[in-house]
């Protein structure tokens, strides 16, 4: 036991190192910029969440964008009626999106399987369809909640100009760029908040991975029956889970709005719920790691790929003969810029086939390839990522 | 409760800590600069945030395909286009303000989420002095409002609704293209002069912002000729289907449908109201008539056949035979092989009019430009004269009623130009209440 | 009255166009036990077997005018059909039935596109679970449109229906009512009779061939088939092929309703699981009827007697009735007991 809770120590302190360092670790991959870093670690935590009711449960809903939505219009909300302080705004996404999740969680668990999926999508469908027509007056549909100058915010008072939100005075946008080893590294404000964030959510999601409240959700997913047969009710325990991983939607939908104060409607469509569902399984479902790096893997695409053209191309391939450099570029680019979806399909396909159990299979496989040959070595650069099930 | 009494001077303090906080200076990036990517080195770098995947994808790549061409041209490459039928001759092939334009892409996918990530991106990592593109109210708005925050120009590029420069109008932002109410001033008598003055109109309305300004300023146009509104229904955006809406207006009485959509809503809405016998039908001894306000000839080719005899508005169209259209339409086709749409055309001209207003006020600073820019007229862009109004950084210029063309010589030859409405019956007073609500605000410089 | 029975006859044409896809993705999960999330990109594959037809058909002699120029200053192009030039009259015949003479290459083809996506990718997926199953198939479907995508671009492609069938039926007079009271456009009647023929067709392939006995055996219980010494993984593989086809199918006849692009099958695939849900995972008359159930009152909720009592109430319907349903009956209205329960 104990050397399992100094694993999971290290484990925590590593991941924790890992995050603050990412401006330094992301900056050569065109990907340590205020925006992209915040996104990373918003989505790690709507992964993270969406994994404590998928990963241990077994219960796979098909609206978790529904709480991240309603927890964004909610923090916009606060920016608008009371300040621009992100530290309501955070608190009442994580209430709203608890809220909410309970409801349409006491509802859509009355069934299970497929059956469950399909009412939690149509819950959130029929969100994001009223968000972007009939409630425009409440989430100003098509465009999006934004915050204007003759807002009242009654606790900033008539604080004139640009309104930022901030920590007690920390702006969110404030960066801070340094030279690191010739990369301009950016250190922003609003990523540490979201970043001390993500190292929070993650260890709640370690402690309840390992909680009896863990154990218990995990002998839900392996068999509800046999649960029920030994008379014990199993659906405060996937209600709290689902509430919880609610909850989590609706922190990262607070935090989005945080770092930037708007709240569109497409954030509850069904393709955003699909998205967080292919987050947690690209990364490994039921693993710890697993859901943060499958959130980061399509945000680099859907961010760095797409912005791929055809200049940037012809500079990468530069060191190749003209005749071949314009042969690969032309091959090349119908897998980035706006062909990015497709190398982001082909991606799902290799890896759900080869690596079943996502990319920390394929980790934890280079890992014990790294062990086996140079046995002496140390091979723990990374540690292996404890295996939830 | 005690503890949540606040005292009048613990009041002040929070709101002092608030207002220090709000009152701090930027320093969001390098700050030595005067203002948000200030071009330090030997180029300048323009973000063009296009759709390059979802419906739009086609458009988005048509305005990527103009951007591209505009950039040529002001580096001096390519037969200049435009710039030797422009007005203002600050421009002069050799880049802006002595630095080359350099370029970067983003996929705005029409959502305003992504399309703002996009942005950001290209300002926080690429330093992109100005943001351009768009082909959605929704997404122009959402950006517009990132770009006044980060002290960076926004040249809208399609967007028709009127909130743009209305009631979301932002001091960074510009916008060449017209919008829902100069649609609705310049239909008005070409509707009038062909269905006469005693019609029942249907409305079929995209249930989104966008779309209600549109029903709003077209209802009120026509009301104004005396017509009657018979129904405004709302369908939900890409519905796909659209019979079942459809099929009530058959037996309303109503002798015109607006349909009030854009893209593919109204590729879809238009040939299946065709499909459902509306055109040609016969209502109250009149033959049965279907607008589309806003017309685009990419989804006209979309739609195909049922366009013909069809009666829209456009911001531009290839077969203008002014000098700007003609070269831009030369060297567009001469690069690509076909004509440019409309979206293209306010596309490369606002990469133009951003480059020139740089030029002329001799500095990157958006403060400057936003000077250069407001109140400037300008033509030889292929619209006749323009006026870009200080008030609400709109551009007024005339605007073309067209009609889908029933002989058409080639799959980009779908419209034809019926009416060039003058500038001055577009024109609406700055506080007109379908464009009130909001304020311009003051220029923001960033840093 | 005239307004509801227009309603009833717009709802059975939507309707058959979601329960012929419901048709086939039941089929496959029924008897593959595979969620199938590139079902929609097969319907869209459908369509655009009808778009490169009309394209072939289409397709032009190009020949340069040689005074006249286009406005960007290269000679004016002279287009002739090539169909037209090498058969004359049965060339336009052609052209013009371009959308029924696809279904000819849509079925090959279809079945091809079944048979190896079930043997190249799906066939490693049965043992897995189903959110891998999920993640593979939402993969190859956005692969698949891609692919589309970059051939035929991203603007709706318009696809005419045949002149003969493509004006409006009058439909009340049929039926003895006032001449011009309920019109209908022919195309959609025709689509409604299509959809019925094919349902039927795969309803009794099931019950009257002994090839469709042996499947419905195996989808009642597949390990007593194979112990019987059946090869019933050949014949779900067939069925893999049929449902395809039948999705394409579906989709070949509603180009001319729907100018297809190549997001159209995303956009229905939300709807088909809705539609296969309602209908009570696993059961084929569950999954017809739920499609022209859903149909069916999603056009009454658009009528704007029905909205202007409830807004923004037919934004909403499908997924209401959804909810209704499943919560009244907790396996969709035919469903079986245990299927896709865990």
């Amino acid at each position: 036991m104990t050397s399992s809770k100094t694993n999971d120590r290290i484990l925590l302190a590593v991941f924790s190192v890992l995050v603050l360092a990412g401006p330094i670790i992301l900056a050569p991959f065109g990907a340590g910029y205020p925006d992209l870093l915040q996104k990373f670690a918003i989505y790690g935590i709507f992964a993270i969440g969406f994994n404590i009711l998928f990963g241990l449960t077994g219960y796979l809903s098909f609206g978790h964008a529904a709480f991240l939505g309603v927890g964004s219009y909610a923090a916009v909300w606060m920016f608008k009626l009371l300040s621009m302080n992100v530290i309501p705004a955070i608190v009442f996404a994580v209430i709203v999106g608890g809220l909410f999740s309970l409801l349409i969680g006491y509802i859509s668990l009355r069934r299970s399987g497929i059956y469950f999926s399909i009412l939690t999508l149509a819950f959130a469908q029929m969100s994001y369809n009223l968000a972007y027509s009939v409630l425009t007056p409440i989430t100003n549909g098509e465009t999006g909640l934004q915050v204007t100058l003759d807002d009242p915010r009654i606790l900033d008072g008539g604080a004139a100009g640009q309104p930022f939100s901030n920590l007690f005075g920390l702006n969110m946008i404030e960066t801070t760029e340094v030279s690191i080893l010739g990369m301009a590294v950016q250190f922003n404000a609003g990523f540490y908040v979201c970043a001390a964030i993500l190292i929070g959510c993650f260890y709640i999601s370690l402690r309840l991975f390992r909680s009896p409240f863990g154990m218990m959700l995990k002998a839900v997913k392996s068999n509800q029956n046999r649960m029920s047969y030994t008379g014990l009710n199993t659906r405060p325990y996937t209600l709290a889970a689902f509430v919880i991983s609610g909850m989590f939607a609706g922190l990262a939908g607070g935090l989005l709005a945080a770092m930037d104060p708007l709240a569109g409607a497409e954030r509850m469509q069904w393709t955003a719920s699909g998205e967080v569902v292919l987050m947690t399984i690209l990364g490994g479902a039921g693993t710890l790691l697993g859901p943060v790096l499958g959130a980061g893997l399509i945000k680099y695409f859907e961010n760095i790929f797409s912005a791929i053209n055809e200049g940037v191309l012809m500079d990468f391939w530069s060191f190749l003969p003209e005749t071949l450099q314009h042969a690969v570029v032309s091959v090349s680019s119908l897998f980035v810029g706006e062909g990015w979806h497709l190398t982001l399909g082909l991606i799902f396909m290799v890896i759900v086939t080869f690596l079943p159990g996502g990319l920390i299979e394929g980790a934890s496989r280079l890992g014990r390839l790294v062990t086996n040959r140079g046995k002496g070595e140390n091979g723990a650069a990374r540690p292996a990522p404890a295996p939830a099930e | 409760m005690a503890n949540f009494t606040i005292s009048r001077r613990g009041l002040l303090k929070t709101s002092a800590v608030a207002g220090a906080g709000l009152a701090a200076p930027m320093v969001w990036r390098r700050p030595a600069y005067a203002y948000t990517n200030e071009p330090t080195g030997s180029s300048v770098i323009l973000g063009f945030n296009v759709p390059q995947t979802g419906a739009y994808a086609d458009e988005g790549a048509d305005e990527l395909r103009a951007y591209e061409l505009a950039v040529e041209h002001l580096n001096g490459g390519g037969d200049g286009g435009m710039l030797a039928t422009f007005s203002s001759k600050a421009l002069s092939g050799a880049g802006v303000n002595g630095k080359k334009v350099e370029f970067v892409t983003g996929d705005t996918q029409t959502k305003s989420d992504a399309a703002r990530a996009s942005a950001k991106r290209m300002i926080e990592r690429d330093g992109a002095s100005m943001i351009t593109g768009g082909s959605s109210s929704g997404v122009a708005v959402a950006v517009q409002g990132l770009c006044q925050e980060m002290g960076v120009i926004f040249m809208a590029g399609l967007t028709h609704s009127n909130d743009t420069t209305g009631k979301d109008k932002k001091a960074n932002g510009f916008r060449h293209f017209f919008n829902a109410y100069m649609s609705g001033a310049a239909l008005a008598p070409v509707l009038k002069s062909n269905y006469g003055s005693d019609r029942k109109a249907y409305h079929l309305t995209a249930d989104y912002t966008w779309g209600w300004t549109q029903e709003e300023s077209i209802a009120a146009a026509t009301e104004a000729l005396g017509w009657q509104t018979v129904e405004k229904v709302r369908t939900p955006l890409g519905a796909g289907d659209f019979s079942q809406y459809l099929t009530p207006v058959l037996n309303s009485g109503a002798d015109v449908l607006i349909l009030n959509h854009y893209g593919r809503d109204m590729v879809n809405s238009l040939t299946q109201a065709v499909q459902f016998g509306l055109k040609g039908k016969q209502v109250n001894g009149k033959n049965f008539e279907i607008v589309v306000p806003l017309y685009s000839r990419l989804m006209a080719q979309g739609a195909g056949e049922a366009v013909k005899g069809i009666y829209g508005s456009t911001n531009w169209h290839w077969s203008l035979q002014d000098e700007g259209s003609k070269a831009f339409v030369k060297s567009f086709g001469q690069k690509y092989g076909f004509p440019p749409s409309q979206a293209a055309h306010t596309c490369y001209v606002q990469a133009l009019l951003y480059a020139d207003a740089a030029q002329r006020a001799g500095s990157f600073n958006p403060c400057d430009i936003v000077a250069a820019l407001e109140g400037f007229e300008f033509d030889g862009m292929g619209n006749g004269p323009t006026l870009y109004r200080a008030e609400d950084h709109q551009c007024f210029k005339d605007v073309l009623v067209v009609r889908g063309k029933e002989n058409p010589t080639s799959q980009f030859d779908l419209l034809e130009v019926v009416d060039v409405t003058p500038a001055e019956q577009v024109t609406y007073a700055p506080d007109h209440p379908m464009f009130a609500g909001g304020e311009l605000g003051q220029c923001n410089p960033g840093a | 009255m005239d307004a509801i029975l227009l309603q009833i006859l717009n709802g059975l044409d939507k309707g058959s166009a979601y329960a012929m896809i419901a048709l086939g993705l039941t089929l496959i999960f029924g008897t593959l036990g595979v969620v199938n999330f590139a079902h929609g990109a097969l319907f869209m594959l459908g369509a655009f077997c009808a778009v490169s037809i009309d394209k072939l058909f289409s397709m032009e002699m190009v020949a340069l005018s040689a005074t006249e120029t286009t406005a960007w200053g290269t000679p004016l192009e002279i287009r002739t059909l090539y169909v037209e030039a090498w058969f004359g009259d049965f060339g336009q015949w052609l052209n013009e039935w371009s959308v029924l003479v696809s279904i000819l290459l849509a079925i090959p083809f279809m079945l091809l596109v079944g048979l190896v996506m079930e043997r190249g990718l799906i066939r490693h997926f049965y043992k897995r679970p189903h959110a891998d199953q999920i993640l593979v198939t939402f993969g190859l479907a956005i692969v698949l449109q891609e692919i589309i995508k970059a051939f035929f671009g991203a603007n709706p492609i318009p696809q005419p229906a045949p002149d003969a069938l493509s004006g409006m039926a009058d439909f009340g007079a049929a039926v003895g009512m006032q001449a011009g009271a309920v019109v209908y456009p022919m195309w959609r009647l025709v689509y409604f009779l299509f959809a019925a023929a094919v349902i039927g067709a795969v309803f009794s392939f099931l019950q009257f061939t002994t090839f469709g006995m042996v499947v419905r055996a195996g989808m009642a219980d597949r390990e007593t088939v194979g112990l019987l010494g059946i090869n019933i993984d050949r014949r779900f593989t067939m069925m893999f092929g049929l449902a395809a086809c039948v999705a394409g199918l579906a989709g070949v006849m509603y180009t001319p309703i729907l100018s297809p692009d190549y997001h159209l099958g995303m956009d229905f695939l939300v709807l088909s699981f809705v539609v296969v849900v309602v209908g009570g995972m696993g059961s084929l008359p569950g999954a017809v009827a739920a499609g022209f159930l859903l149909g069916i009152l999603q056009s009454f909720a658009s009528m704007n007697e029905v909205k202007q009592l409830l807004p923004g109430i037919d934004q909403i319907i499908i997924y209401l009735v959804a909810v209704v349903i499943l919560l009244t009956r907790p396996r969709g209205l035919l469903g079986r007991k245990g299927v896709m329960e865990a």
